[in-house]
């Protein structure tokens, strides 16, 4: 590491317009004499940081904070309204794989457009061209146009042509969770060859575990703001503990729908005291606490919550109706629990969605998606990849001998 | 940055760009590139059976006794076709693009560009057929005057292209322009003499309709493809004079506008 800074922000400040009222149109912007009513918001204040040559440095915050933002600015898709930014060296960026794909053309003609845009040479293109193939896995789809790719494949051959570029700085936007478990493997291969090589890597990440395996440093921002630069740990931990696990991400435009006879006001983790808790561990016991509030008698009420992965996969949706946890009536407030005697999510981050319903769980009174993001940490598991802790015994019995 | 160094530095994105905006356009369907061919042959067809034969518009003999209306008309539409396809193609590529710009940098301006080249490449076929036919019927200074043709077609180029990366960069903000260009662009092409020769226009109206610098762009083709000479040279720099102006003019606005193009697309 040569501790030269090569990527660095100095006083970013991004302004944004809450636009309340856009006139796209001429008619319009005359008739009402402006083009949009619109309110200031601040995305990134005053933002300065310095990423040395070879580092992996990692943006954390919840949504909304300001962190992609930062990256937007820093791959310059976005313009600071003041303050600066500087790259050094050749930059490729992962913000969405395969943005620059055209669906009528073929994997093959996306593959040299696409790297283009990354600003790979041609000759250098061909050059890697079987291995940009043969990392995405697509074999004889390539001169099939990819509108016809699965999603995973439209997204496995956009970050083969971005990993392949040969960066000397590459910007990483939560997208480390793509495809199958096989090309996860080869893709975290992939980010550690970059890494030895002494390629600097920006990434932002809701994934905690991932950050702290990955990152040298960690930035935490929040509401715009850098709070904290520091080792990983430490800036993980100041970060996880004011986020309360209560927090509602509904003011970042997560969906809430319902008629509002009932509402889920309030869900968090409780720990073995009853306290509100952020630390979940893999195997351990945990406590998943929802407080409801109806305003008027609601009979035989349905609660619900799903598990998902940040990719978007079910793991599981328990209600109390399943397992005939059926109350008569209920009216006011009141709290429901969902007791996991260990729990058998592995390590990573998921997202849970609550639902609370009529007992035909055909009409909604309240459904909060997304809720919550949460991480569960290592615990007494042993198993180490996938989504759940089968918690299944191994033995093996050698019939060999006499 | 320069158009020059903003050229160079991504000259294979551009490239890529304009292969892409050409395989695409006529992907999936049957005649394929075929279709930019049918394209000026029905235009020629309307316009010959309406205004020759119907309307009786005689533009004035070319050289060697070449007088086919179809030829005279084709040495001036054409150009035409290929500022029309530019301007209109380059409002839409900024909006057509958007998830391509929110997500990736590059010089934006290399998509206007791009719908600028591969007109030019269908505009470069035409114009050669064009000049093959036009010696077929006997107008051999048409290939002559070769270079002259190159240069006033460079000169279309910076026109379109200035006008194009204007109307880009504006139709983000309001998107009406795509539709308004429609019209203008209709009435444009009757206000200028391209489909009936400007001896037809009533001497009073000729001035206001020399102030139109395609006026000048298509008298200028027409003068070395059919007439076989020069155009004059006071109405050639009249139409680089509009085409350097608009492409400074286009170029500034772009620049102070590309910005904010992430946002607001």
């Amino acid at each position: 590491m040569s501790g030269r800074v090569v990527v660095e922000a100095t006083n970013v400040s991004k302004k944004f317009r809450l636009i309340h009222e856009r006139n796209n149109s001429l008619k319009a912007t005359i008739l009402r004499g402006r083009r949009v009513v619109a309110e200031d918001f601040w995305a990134l204040r005053d933002v300065s940081f310095g990423v040395k040559q070879g580092e992996t440095f990692g943006l954390i915050g919840e949504n909304g904070s300001g962190k992609s933002t930062m990256l937007k600015c820093l791959t310059r898709i976005l313009t600071p309204n003041e303050g600066s930014v500087r790259v050094e060296g050749k930059v490729s960026a992962l913000l969405e794989l395969g943005a620059g794909f055209h669906p009528e053309l073929s994997g093959r003609e996306n593959v040299f457009l696409n790297g283009a845009i990354l600003g790979l040479p041609q000759s250098e293109l061909k050059k890697r061209f079987d291995e940009i193939v043969e990392f995405a896995g697509v074999g004889a789809f390539i001169d099939e146009p990819v509108k016809n790719y699965s999603s995973g494949m439209y997204v496995r051959l956009g970050f083969s042509v971005a990993i392949n570029v040969d960066p000397d700085v590459l910007f990483v936007d939560e997208v480390l969770a793509v495809g199958d478990e096989a090309f996860m493997r080869k893709c975290n291969d992939k980010f550690t060859e970059l890494r030895r090589a002494g390629k600097t890597i920006v990434l932002v990440s809701h994934g905690m575990s991932a950050v702290q395996n990955l990152c040298d440093r960690v930035a935490w921002f929040s509401h715009g703001q850098v709070m904290r630069i520091g080792p990983p740990k430490e800036v993980i931990d100041a970060y996880t503990d004011t986020v309360t696990v209560d927090r509602h991400v509904d003011e970042y435009g997560h969906p809430r729908w319902g008629s509002g006879e009932g509402r889920i006001v309030g869900v968090m983790w409780i720990d073995s005291d009853g306290e509100p808790t952020s630390r979940l561990h893999c195997g351990q016991p945990a406590l998943l606490r929802m407080h409801y509030e109806m305003s008027e008698p609601i009979e035989r009420p349905v609660f619900a919550v799903t598990f998902r992965t940040l990719g978007g996969f079910e793991v599981s949706t328990p209600s109390t109706r399943d397992v005939g946890c059926e109350p008569d009536k209920l009216d006011g407030p009141g709290h429901v629990d969902l007791r996991f005697d260990s729990l058998r999510l592995l390590p990573g981050t998921y997202e849970a969605s609550f639902f609370l319903s009529d007992h035909a769980r055909l009409h909604a009174y309240d459904v909060r998606r997304d809720l919550i993001r949460f991480d569960v940490e290592a615990g007494d598991g042993h198993e180490t990849t996938g989504v759940a802790a089968l918690g299944a015994q191994w033995t093996v019995i050698d019939e060999s001998s006499p | 940055m320069t158009l020059v160094s903003a050229y160079r530095s991504s000259k294979e994105l551009y490239l890529n760009l304009t292969l892409r905006e050409l395989r695409s356009k006529y992907k999936r369907s049957f005649l394929g590139w075929a279709w930019s061919l049918v394209n000026p042959l029905a235009n020629m067809a309307v316009y010959t059976v309406v205004f020759a034969y119907f309307l009786k518009a005689k533009p004035p003999p070319g050289i060697n006794g070449l007088d086919v209306y179809a030829l005279s008309l084709m040495c001036a539409l054409l150009p035409w076709n290929f500022f029309s396809a530019s301007v209109m193609g380059s409002i839409g590529t900024l909006v057509g693009n958007g998830p391509l710009i929110k997500k990736t940098y590059f010089p934006r301006q290399l998509l206007p560009a791009a719908t600028v080249g591969a007109a030019l490449v269908t505009h470069l076929i035409e114009m050669g057929l064009l000049i093959v036919v036009l010696v077929g019927f006997g107008d051999w200074q048409a290939a002559t005057f070769l270079p002259f043709v190159l240069v006033l077609m460079a000169v279309n180029v910076m026109f379109s292209l200035g006008l194009g990366l204007l109307l880009s960069a504006l139709n983000v903000y309001f998107r009406d322009i795509e539709h308004f260009m429609g019209i203008v662009l209709l009435v444009w092409l009757y206000m200028t003499p391209i489909i009936y020769p400007i001896t037809s226009v009533p001497a009073r109206f000729r001035t206001p309709l020399k102030a139109n610098p395609m006026t000048e762009m298509s008298t200028a083709f027409r003068s070395v493809l059919y007439y076989g000479r020069l155009p004059s040279w006071s109405a050639f720099v009249y139409f680089l004079g509009w085409a350097v102006a608009l492409l400074a003019l286009g170029w500034w606005v772009f620049n102070k506008l590309q910005d904010g193009l992430a946002e607001e697309l």
